[in-house]
């Protein structure tokens, strides 16, 4: 027992210790303002959120990192002071915090503490610097080798490849369902739709305007294409989200699928698979769709924000330590595989290597529009009677269009 | 009593109910009547990791000078009422006018994303309630009929499905009558159909969340009727078997009437929890194949752009169905009391 003791001393000690001399260590040292960061919570995130906090000294410092952040950031950064003094958000959710104007324009303090941080990282919204991104995000084919080997087939570079590929692993019995995908109803369906949309060369808006217009040619074809893929899928597949097609993936019912590049790693460890499936693992590039040679794919970042309702001293302190801690100080063995970081020093990692390939295959950034979100809950609630057979694909396009342009009338974005 | 003592005695549960119940009926009436300002929208250039482009924005001076003006938003009417996600006025009038008969109207209607909540609310409700309040009856009298060592450990056992956390109890069947699942694998193997899906079929789904609603509150009927069982008066029963009443008689004759009031109390509560279903939609993951107001209140507060309007719109519509719906069984009750037998 009392051994134990010391044990449990001796490691207390060593992390204080390590804590420490890692803020003495880098130069960062904040000793004036608060810190309370709100965001995601996966590996990467947490490292950045952790290391900011370890350049806190004597002040308040912490963070709230949790799946719901988006239901709880507005109204945390609403008040005056705001509770949290930063948000780590996405392309998708910045507009949110914009449209509520509850973050503060950075370049004055980028002058002030941050001539270090390149431009690329900068997130620029009519000239002024919203929020510093600090890693890279997309969706990409995840596919089986020894299964492609088996039937004599190339990796899928399209979607149609994946269909040839997947009715011959079908017909030579390997598999009944080999193609899997995050086809749950609501947001995971619309995204999975945002990106075939976008790969048959679409767009959703007309320009500069807020009215939808996806009831087109490109729309047809992205819901089709889709519809031919869930007859290759589990048959519950309106219920599978991302960790719920993960698991059939480490389960070996499925050989293809296209996956976000965060999730990879999950795959491709020996944790939760048999040693036939993960060693397998495969992460390749962008798929196409039809013949516009755009891949069907988003690109997202993942970056930070300084709430606007604190004080200059609180703003000063989120901004130096969350500086540090998506500069190249936070590279090390452990987090390099975390995420495909947009900081120097980054050295790609195998499980990176298919947001890598959708980045030089030149696919689109996520929709950076303040009535993107309102389109994206219309598309993931009416895609589904198209999937099930309950309608035709004009009819959930019109459907669509007339949900989102209801809400978005309701948003005072069209008149 | 006199007036300065009632007036005391009912004074803190009046502000309480002023409080919690009638404020915020105020705060959602009046949210539903405006909407979000116009938003001034400019085209601007956007810079990142991945390149620059041209996009929309929000002008944010010009839309918080508005907003400043106006803190309450646009005065809007009934307007939010009307539009395609609530009581989609306009297009159920298009849709009578150019309906090719009334499966074709109704067919239309499902299509509305109001009326395909309102449908699967309305079938919930009445189908779950008076299940629970049978099932729950059922079970009260086999408990009460069994030995009285064993009464304990069965209350207690009856009990389980209602003290379950209804998320975790519906995440614990969803997993069970997964197509791989033990319920999901049975089910296939009796209707002798290896791709038999509960998840993926709706009217499977829709039998599924109300198998689901009468496992978890029949053991709030059971547990009333129970209580109830205890206060019938022993010397009608011993009465009715002397004039020879078999036991299902007894219970016809004496033991149903004698719990009609409870009946009520029941159906009251029922009605109202079962009108608001949400949990079992959301851990069955059901949103392709059912979905309640409830649901519609939740994606609109819920989305990354939040729709305050709509969501108190439905609301106020939630609020106004279960006041329809509640409305017999209250008069039925006010009459009980105001004509005492």
């Amino acid at each position: 027992m009392k051994l134990f003791k010391y044990a449990a001393l001796g490691t207390a000690t060593a992390v204080l210790m390590g804590t420490s001399a890692m803020a003495a260590g880098h130069g960062c040292n904040v000793t004036e303002g608060r810190i309370n960061i709100v965001g995601n919570e996966f590996p990467a995130i947490q490292s950045v959120a952790a290391a900011a906090i370890g350049c806190a000294s004597g002040i308040e410092a912490e963070s709230n990192l949790t799946a719901d952040h988006q239901k709880i950031n507005v109204a945390g950064m609403t008040g005056n002071p705001a509770e949290y003094t930063s948000a780590i958000v996405a392309n998708s959710s910045i507009v949110a915090l914009i449209n509520e104007d509850v973050v503060r324009p950075l370049d004055d303090l980028i002058a002030a503490y941050g001539q270090d941080i390149p431009t690329r990282q900068l997130i620029t919204i009519d000239g002024k610097v919203m929020a510093v991104a600090f890693m890279a995000n997309a969706q990409h084919l995840v596919y089986r080798s020894d299964v492609l080997e088996q039937i004599g087939m190339d990796v899928p570079t399209s979607y149609e490849d994946v269909l040839a590929a997947a009715e011959k692993i079908r017909a030579e019995g390997i598999m009944e369902n080999p193609v899997g995908g995050a086809y749950a109803a609501g947001w995971n369906l619309a995204e999975e739709f945002v990106n075939m949309y976008l790969g048959t060369g679409g767009a959703f808006f007309e320009p500069g305007t807020a009215n939808v217009s996806i009831n087109n040619e490109q729309g047809v074809e992205a819901l089709e294409m889709m519809k031919a893929l869930t007859a290759y899928m589990n048959p519950d597949y309106l219920t599978h989200d991302s960790n719920a097609t993960s698991a059939e993936w480490e389960a070996g019912n499925v050989a293809l699928m296209n996956m976000w590049g965060s999730r990879t790693g999950v795959l491709m460890d020996d944790e939760g698979s048999e040693e036939v499936v993960y060693s397998n693992t495969v992460a390749g590039g962008p798929l196409t769709v039809g013949d516009s040679g755009v891949a069907a794919s988003t690109l997202w970042w993942d970056g930070w924000t300084v709430a606007k309702n604190i004080s200059d001293e609180e703003a000063a302190a989120t901004f130096q330590a969350l500086a540090h801690a998506t500069s190249p100080a936070l590279l090390n063995d452990e987090t390099m595989s975390q995420a495909v970081w947009l900081m120097d020093g980054f050295d790609a990692q195998p499980v990176n290597e298919g947001v890598l390939a959708t980045v030089a295959a030149g696919a689109n950034p996520y929709p950076m529009l303040p009535f993107m979100g309102l389109l994206h809950t219309a598309l993931g609630d009416n895609i589904a009677d198209f999937l099930q057979g309950n309608e035709s694909a004009e009819q959930a396009l019109m459907d669509i269009e007339a949900a989102y342009t209801a809400s978005a009338t309701e948003q005072g974005f069209l008149q | 009593m006199k007036h300065s003592t009632f007036f005391w005695f009912v004074l803190p549960s009046a502000i309480l109910m002023l409080a919690f119940i009638a404020l915020p009926i105020v705060s959602i009436v009046t949210q539903s009547l405006y909407t979000s300002h116009e938003q001034v929208l400019v085209t601007v250039e956007n810079c990142g990791p991945f390149g620059c482009t041209e996009v929309t924005s929000v002008d944010q001076d010009a839309t918080q000078a508005l907003k400043a003006a106006e803190p309450l938003g646009k005065w809007a009417g009934l307007d939010v009422y009307k539009d395609r996600n609530h009581l989609a006025v306009a297009e159920v009038a298009s849709a009578w006018v150019n309906a090719d008969g009334l499966p074709d109207f109704g067919r239309t209607l499902m299509n509305l994303p109001f009326y395909a909540a309102l449908a699967f609310t309305l079938t919930y409700t009445f189908i779950v309630t008076p299940l629970t309040i049978v099932l729950g009856f059922f079970i009260a009298v086999a408990v009460n009929a069994i030995a009285k060592a064993l009464k304990g450990p069965t209350i207690f056992l009856t009990l389980l499905p209602f003290i379950v956390t209804p998320l975790v109890g519906s995440l614990i069947i969803f997993w069970m009558v997964d197509a791989r699942g033990i319920l999901g694998t049975g089910l296939q193997w009796l209707a002798d159909d290896p791709t038999l899906s509960v998840k993926a079929s709706t009217p499977l789904m829709w039998i599924m969340l109300m198998f689901y609603g009468i496992w978890h509150s029949a053991p709030f009927a059971f547990v009333v009727f129970y209580a109830g069982l205890q206060t019938v008066n022993t010397d009608s029963l011993e009465a009715a078997m002397i004039d020879g009443a078999n036991r299902w008689e007894r219970i016809r004759y004496v033991v149903i009437p004698h719990l009609f009031p409870l009946v009520t109390f029941v159906a009251l509560i029922q009605l109202m929890d079962n009108f608001r279903v949400f949990e079992p939609i959301v851990s069955f993951s059901a949103y392709a194949h059912a979905n309640s107001l409830s649901i519609a209140i939740f994606n609109d507060l819920g989305g990354e752009t939040r729709l305050l309007s709509s969501a108190a719109a439905t609301s106020v519509l939630t609020i106004i169905g279960v006041a329809i719906l509640l409305s017999p069984v209250l008069v039925r009750t006010y009459r009980d009391f105001s004509n005492p037998r």
